[in-house]
């Protein structure tokens, strides 16, 4: 009995998501077999793309297990990356000094919002709303116009960038000159992955990761069995920022660039991300494994209306919102289910 | 002080108060503020320039306070449907494809009364999302948030389209041979309708009871899921209004910037007019209020050399600030620590 109540709603949603993952990949494989969709590097560029976003919705995950929201990430990514770029090209500091700066703002403002947030009880949307406008409006305070990195602004930024970490040979496909092509990784798919496996450690092992399901499950009785609702809103927050900010040194890595327009709409994506993955809104139920799909789903959507060519960008943005309501409705549905057989 | 004390608790103290306080500021800063002067049979001055730029604000915080109200969360869609609403009525009257038209392909009213129902559209699929399936109002227009604008590009063949008729400019200008810039008179419209409508029917009642305690409205006979979803839809309704004059004042549709940062604005102009983010009972003249003062404080940023892009750093901070000083821990904590000062002062 006690499975089959487990296979309902959390399970449920994650098999279909992996489920959705293949079909759209194979889909994908089947019409586009003549543009490459089927290599091996289709599927490490999602990846390479996507690195930053991996990061970004690990902490979304933790946000959205206690329950609340955050809707600041892509507005730190456009900060962070901004103020990497401008402070590598302007101000001529080095790559260590410039990365640990930006983590140490993703720590203070994670700090700023947990403490809104957890102490003084007011709503996550209302106060990460207010972070999203400020991190938008601090890019162009730093500078309002698009700047880029190149190798001879800073050597160690640009060699990290461009590392590539070659998978064995025998992966490899020859093509059409005779020559065998082997495909690679960068680096920062690399910490994105490690970054997912200590959070998805994290969530199951420790007691902080499970104060955090407790809090999303109820709070009533997590309050009643001693946890610091409070704190562990708060500290839920600051990963959730922290994470950002790694995201956002991810971003920059691929990018190379700083504008104030950079990943606007990014917090949607990693948002549909959670919720395709399976982590209820509500809070409380979720886990990192099924976010990673919901990237991987949002990137195949782009890299789908990419190589079609013919469509508009704006229809991976519409697809994606339209994946976000299909899996909300479905979450809710669920819920509705649930409640009424209770009764 | 007892008077003084009497006069803060009033509901409309707060949004007048910033107002005063932002009109005052700029009046020492330049003091011909208020100089109102007449050229080419218009008005000009920067007090018409806020009252005209300020209606599409105005008229967004008419929805958003009873949306905030009977839900106790914010519409966050209002700046993408305005983007909408703008492109889906320029495509109408230009013809699908055609960026650049000084012919119409059908009648101006046509065209405004279609974006203005795809406003209410836009709100039905919220309140359905909202009051039906129970959604977190945030996270249900989240999706419009993103959506409105990339469907607006896709209406717009990702360009942007030009009406170069003269009629057209009318909503967002000045109508020929009056002085009074035509936005402010649409603003007064639609303050007014909503006014009437709250006054003269019961929905007024209905959207606060909904608000303070749905199960209890619910078991005193209101249903309030049509409630909320009403709401909903007249918050569609007037982001439709607004994006029209968006997009008449520049004769065009730009989706990429009609509306842009207007949700926080609208939000703002709520919290501003003293009503609670928490829902509940409402104040629309606080609101209207509010959006003045918000457009007030965006001219005079503006005047001291602020870009737009950058604005949005003060207002967050000025969100954070009312939001902190409504919360029911923040005002708690500062009660004990009167009730400590005083205890204090009776000891000694």
């Amino acid at each position: 009995m006690k499975t089959k109540k487990k296979l309902d709603s959390n399970t449920v949603l994650i098999i279909i998501t992996i489920c959705l993952f293949v079909f759209m990949y194979a889909v994908g494989c089947a019409i586009y077999q003549n543009k490459g969709f089927g290599n091996l590097q289709t599927f490490l560029n999602i990846l390479i793309n996507n690195a930053g976003l991996i990061c970004v919705t690990c902490g979304m995950t933790c946000v959205m297990l206690t329950g609340g929201i955050d809707i600041s990430v892509g507005s730190v990514i456009a900060m962070d990356c901004m103020l990497l770029v401008y402070g590598m090209t302007e101000w001529h500091m080095g790559a260590v000094p410039m990365v640990l700066l930006v983590l140490l703002i993703g720590l203070v403002f994670g700090l700023v919002q947990g403490f809104l947030v957890g102490y003084l009880q007011i709503q996550p949307f209302i106060v990460t709303m207010a972070g999203m406008f400020f991190g938008r409006g601090m890019t162009a305070v730093i500078c309002s116009g698009q700047i880029s990195i190149t190798e001879a602004d800073n050597p160690t930024f640009y060699a990290w960038a461009n590392t590539k970490i070659n998978l064995p040979e025998f992966l490899g496909q020859v093509n059409k000159h005779g020559k065998v092509v082997v495909p690679y990784m960068r680096p920062t798919v690399l910490i994105a992955i490690i970054v997912l496996v200590i959070i998805f450690l994290m969530l199951k092992y420790t007691k902080f990761g499970r104060n955090l399901y407790a809090v999303g499950g109820n709070q009533t009785s997590a309050t009643m069995m001693g946890l610091n609702v409070k704190k562990t809103k708060m500290l839920s927050h600051v990963l959730s920022s922290f994470l950002c900010s790694i995201g956002g040194i991810l971003y920059c890595l691929n990018t190379m660039s700083g504008s104030v327009n950079q990943a606007r709409g990014l917090e949607m994506d990693a948002i549909a991300s959670a919720v395709i993955g399976g982590t209820l809104l509500t809070g409380g139920v979720g886990n990192v494994i099924g976010s990673f799909f919901g990237v991987l789903i949002n990137g195949t959507i782009t890299v789908l209306v990419n190589t079609n060519g013919k469509l508009l960008s704006s229809w991976a943005n519409i697809a994606t919102a339209a994946l976000l309501c299909v899996f909300i409705i479905l979450q809710s549905v669920f819920a509705l289910v649930k409640a009424r057989r209770n009764k | 002080m007892e008077n003084f004390k009497k006069l803060t608790k009033k509901p409309l103290f707060l949004p007048i108060f910033c107002l005063i306080l932002v009109l005052l500021i700029n009046l020492i800063k330049s003091p011909d503020f208020f100089a109102i002067k007449i050229s080419n049979g218009v008005l000009f001055g920067r007090v018409i320039d806020i009252l005209n730029r300020g209606s599409e604000i105005a008229i967004l915080a008419v929805g958003q306070t009873l949306v905030v109200a009977v839900s106790a969360g914010t519409d966050i869609s209002v700046g993408s449907v305005m983007s909408l609403s703008a492109c889906s009525c320029c495509m109408l009257l230009a013809g699908y494809g055609n960026t650049n038209v000084s012919a119409l392909v059908m009648p101006i009213a046509v065209g405004m009364i279609a974006g203005v129902l795809m406003g209410g559209v836009c709100g039905a699929f919220n309140g359905a999302l909202v009051s039906k399936l129970k959604i977190q109002p945030m996270v249900a227009t989240l999706i419009l948030f993103t959506a409105a604008r990339a469907i607006g590009l896709l209406l717009c063949n990702n360009q942007i389209t030009y009406i170069r008729v003269e009629e057209y400019k009318y909503l967002g200008n000045f109508i020929p041979g009056c002085p009074i810039p035509t936005p402010v008179f649409v603003a007064i419209a639609v303050i007014l309708v909503v006014a009437i409508f709250l006054r003269k029917t019961a929905l007024g009642l209905y959207i606060q009871s909904v608000g303070i305690n749905s199960r209890a409205a619910r078991i005193s006979g209101i249903n309030s899921d049509v409630i909320c979803f009403i709401c909903y839809v007249i918050c569609g309704l007037c982001a439709g209004i607004a994006g029209i004059v968006a997009s008449s004042r520049i004769y065009s549709a730009d989706s990429n910037n009609i509306g842009l940062n207007y949700e926080l604005d609208a939000i703002l102009a709520v919290a501003l007019g003293g009503n609670s983010l928490g829902g509940g009972k409402f104040n629309l003249a606080g609101s209207i209020i509010g959006a003045y003062t918000i457009q007030a404080i965006t001219t005079t940023l503006l005047a001291m050399g602020v870009s737009t892009d950058v604005a949005p750093v003060f207002k967050a901070i000025i969100v954070i600030i009312i939001v902190v000083v409504q919360a029911p821990v923040f005002k708690a904590y500062m009660a004990a620590r009167k009730a400590q000062k005083a205890h204090v002062k009776e000891a000694a």
